[in-house]
């Protein structure tokens, strides 16, 4: 290597390499510059608590992607997580109760049933990809067809049919829409909740053996299988994580919006496969990280919210996220570029 | 050559093997003492490979065993031979090069605390055995940051942490420079005076006779002889390795070389290392060999020929006039044509059809209006089956179905459908059957006789000297030396691919 050329370039290098902060820094300079009042602490908060079930989601992605694989269930399976959290906490007195003979149950049985419904789905997910070889994108594409199916048959049930499963007990919107009181404001349970998930999956990828082979399969699988890394074991032990965090964001949604449908969730993976490629995952495998994914959901959440806040189109949004992530990946494949 | 030593810390008896139509060992016998390094030598093809394949489980002998400290063994796979303190050094380093150093040698087995992973430990147990070999990387830097030489140091360390008492390095020195084979040998050095093994597989006499205590030499499949390296100069090595009769392997030369084609003037790549100040000249109906050893850039020199890589500088002249080929397009425009070497990753369509294969390079010829014409697409097709003498059932059949020979020829009439002046040959019988490379041999004859002018790479000395009128020798990115085929040798043409 030639050290002038390097050092010359290493400004350039440092930008190519942190380029998703840079965008994230101007995104949020240009929409204070075009308008002051965008710096405000509710600004901040509404911002975080829009984020936080899409982090929780896109975490799952995330390690799935780093195995170089994918996962289009993942939405579905936030939807199946939903309804069947929101059939099972509804409010005694409400009148269009799914079970109307079910007492009301400690918050903390819905959820975990949810979850491990998901969990269960995905952990499928991963047996047929590690087992039975099929590429991750079929094999989640025709999870995410079939579970549709599944949360719409559990759905639109006598006796009161396709509705939206409303009316759910004050304990569970508590839990999803209040926070904790610090000043004048209040700090959001989901952006706590979020924040607890971050920190898990930081340390699942980062300090444990899991988190290591999860790197070295979607890096080198040969050089992983020779070093006598159980890959198949390994794989489905991501897909079901990735499981669990959809099933808990999927009854954060329902609680937050009050209301759970067949469709809850609906498109949620390619938003969150959009924030990770985003925030530097690599889809050929072996390259993310925690903060980067972070990022990368944060990003879209500003553009959402800093450009509705200026009273730009939400069609000209569409247009800005297409680019940005079409300009992520540009840069990123020039970061990883083999010169010939 | 049966009967077994207790002294010696790897026996491998009497090991065959064979492949479909092919005996690739042939009664060979390896036995390699504790503490020493015992050099692997032959040509390419000779078995070096399939016997260390043998060794780690990743072909199974037909017949033979393997005793390692005196007990009979047959590893499963290379991880139990591992396991069991015999490892090797890849010639492409199996790696994962998003993770840090100290990752990838714990990988598999990593240290841990509880449920998390005790990065302290992996830190220290890795520089411990760095410091002890003498190597100087930061465990925590990552893969990808690293040269090849400290790849390879890696490597070599990650086998001692598993206590290996062998080590098998495979064409360790083919990409390090010289300082970085004086501290590979000083590594090599260390790890001797612990007692370990190494089994060293390389080309370069003067590094063998340097490093190594005994030389085990094959030929062809066969155990030739196990010599103590100081008894041994270069020229009896090479008599060894070579030592076989040319005459009947190939055709009678029918092509004469005629006015100059191509002149290749200081022909440099832009991103080194690479090769560098690269000149020749080739005329038509002549054909020119390239020889040098691997990662002497050979492959490198044809693919900027073809426009495949940036160039620094240098010039390409075709017919007196000065080409720039900027890409394969624009190279094909000028009449350029190369068969890369990795037939299977980038010549052939396996699934798709003969025809297919065949007229891919050159559709914009069968084009009427926006169509293509089926009749002329016919045509070629039958001309590329006939004139190359593929034997197949149909040209729909697909070309993964047939034998690498006949895959070759397709690829090579393939070529020939863009009429090109120049035809660039990247180790052009690589994996064919004897019988087919004499054909192949035949076809480029031809082809030069009818005015061609062709550059053909290859790795097996006979075959250069059997087929071509002159040989480029490279030598670390450098010319080492043209030599004409008539008055050349086998031994001047190692000698000056050695030479840088």
């Amino acid at each position: 290597m030639n050290t002038q050329a390097s050092k010359k370039s290493n400004v350039s290098k440092w930008l190519v390499d942190n380029v998703i902060y840079v965008v994230l820094v101007l995104l949020v300079v240009g929409i204070v510059i075009a308008s002051p009042d965008f710096l405000s602490m509710t600004n901040l908060i509404n911002i975080l608590s829009q984020s936080s079930s899409r982090i929780i989601i896109a975490l799952g992605v995330a390690g799935i992607l780093i195995t170089a694989g994918t996962d289009l269930s993942a939405g579905r399976m936030v939807g199946l997580a939903a309804v069947i959290s929101a059939s099972l906490l509804q409010a005694g007195d409400y009148a269009y109760k799914m079970y109307p003979n079910l007492p009301e149950l400690p918050l903390f049985v819905p959820i975990l049933i949810a979850m491990a419904a998901t969990g269960l789905v995905a952990t499928l997910n991963g047996v047929i990809v590690s087992k039975f070889h099929v590429p991750p994108f079929i094999a989640t594409l025709g999870m995410m067809i079939g579970v549709y199916g599944l949360t719409s048959i559990y759905f639109d049930r006598p006796p009161y049919g396709a509705q939206p499963i409303g009316g759910l007990s004050s304990k569970f919107t508590t839990f999803a829409q209040r926070g904790i009181p610090v000043g004048q404001y209040e700090i959001p349970y989901l952006v706590i909740y979020a924040i607890i998930a971050t920190a898990i999956i930081w340390v699942v990828w980062n300090k444990t053996q899991l988190g290591k082979n999860m790197y070295a399969i979607g890096g080198n699988p040969e050089a992983a299988k020779v070093s006598g890394v159980n890959v198949a074991r390994n794989l489905i032990f991501i897909y079901m994580i990735a499981g669990l965090l959809y099933g808990f964001s999927g009854t954060l949604e329902a609680g937050r919006v009050g209301s759970a449908t067949n469709n809850t969730g609906n498109m949620y993976e390619l938003d969150a496969i959009a924030a990770c490629v985003v925030g530097g995952v690599s889809l050929s495998g072996g390259i993310g990280t925690v903060p980067g994914v972070v990022t990368g959901v944060l990003i879209f959440q500003i553009i959402n919210y800093g450009l509705a806040f200026l009273g730009v189109s939400p069609y000209i949004q569409y247009i800005v996220k297409g680019l940005i992530i079409v300009v992520a990946v540009a840069f990123d494949m020039r970061k990883h570029a083999k010169k010939k | 050559m049966s009967e077994s030593n207790s002294t010696n810390l790897l026996e491998m008896l009497n090991i065959t093997k064979r492949f479909p139509g092919v005996l690739a060992l042939d009664n060979v016998s390896l036995k390699v003492k504790p503490g020493s390094v015992h050099a692997l030598m032959g040509e390419n093809g000779a078995g070096k490979s399939t016997l260390m394949k043998c060794l780690f489980g990743i072909y199974s002998m037909d017949e033979g065993k393997i005793l390692f400290e005196g007990k009979e063994v047959a590893f499963a796979n290379s991880k139990q031979a591992l396991e069991n303190g015999v490892s090797m050094v890849h010639q492409e380093l199996n790696q994962v090069r998003q993770q840090n150093v100290m990752d990838n040698i714990w990988l598999g087995r990593f240290p841990k605390k509880g449920i998390f992973i005790d990065e302290k430990k992996m830190y220290e147990d890795t520089l411990a055995i760095f410091k002890s070999l003498d190597i100087n990387i930061d465990p925590r830097s990552k893969v990808s940051t690293l040269s090849v030489s400290e790849m390879q140091m890696v490597e070599i360390a990650k086998a001692v942490s598993y206590h290996s008492k062998i080590i098998v390095m495979d064409e360790p020195t083919s990409s390090l420079t010289e300082n970085e084979v004086d501290h590979l040998f000083k590594i090599i050095r260390r790890l001797q005076s612990e007692n370990v093994a190494i089994i060293y597989i390389s080309h370069k006499m003067e590094e063998i006779l340097k490093i190594s205590d005994e030389v085990t030499i094959m030929r062809d499949g066969q155990y030739i002889a196990t010599q103590s390296s100081k008894e041994l100069t270069t020229d009896e090595i090479i008599k060894l390795m070579v030592g076989r009769d040319l005459s009947q392997r190939f055709p009678a030369k029918v092509n004469k070389p005629g006015d100059l084609i191509l002149k290749v003037t200081d022909l440099t790549a832009e991103n080194q290392p690479s090769f560098y100040n690269v000149n020749f000249e080739l005329r038509k109906g002549e054909i020119l060999g390239i020889a040098g050893l691997v990662g002497s850039k050979r492959t490198e020199v044809v693919e900027a020929l073809f426009g495949m890589r940036s160039l620094k500088s240098g010039t390409i002249e075709l017919g007196g006039k000065v080409v720039k080929n900027h890409s394969p397009q624009r190279a094909i425009k000028n009449g350029f044509a190369l068969v890369t070497e990795e037939r299977r990753t980038t010549g052939i369509y396996p699934d798709l059809s003969i025809s297919f294969n065949s007229i891919i390079a050159n559709l914009a010829q069968y084009r009427k209006g926006v169509f293509l014409s089926d009749r002329k697409v016919y045509d070629d097709t039958k001309w590329v089956i006939d004139s190359m003498n593929v034997r197949t059932p149909t040209q729909k059949t697909s070309i993964g179905s047939l034998s690498g020979g006949n895959q070759q020829k397709v690829i090579i009439g393939r070529w020939l459908l863009t009429k090109p002046d120049i035809l660039l040959l990247d180790e052009p019988t690589r994996g064919i059957d004897v019988g087919a490379k004499f054909e192949i041999y035949q076809l480029i004859n031809q082809l030069a006789a009818e005015g061609k002018g062709i550059i053909m790479i290859s790795s097996e000395m006979p075959e250069l000297l059997g087929v071509t009128d002159r040989i480029l020798v490279m030598s670390n990115g450098r010319a080492a030396g043209i030599v004409d085929t008539q008055a050349t040798s086998q031994e001047e043409i190692m000698r000056l691919a050695a030479l840088y």
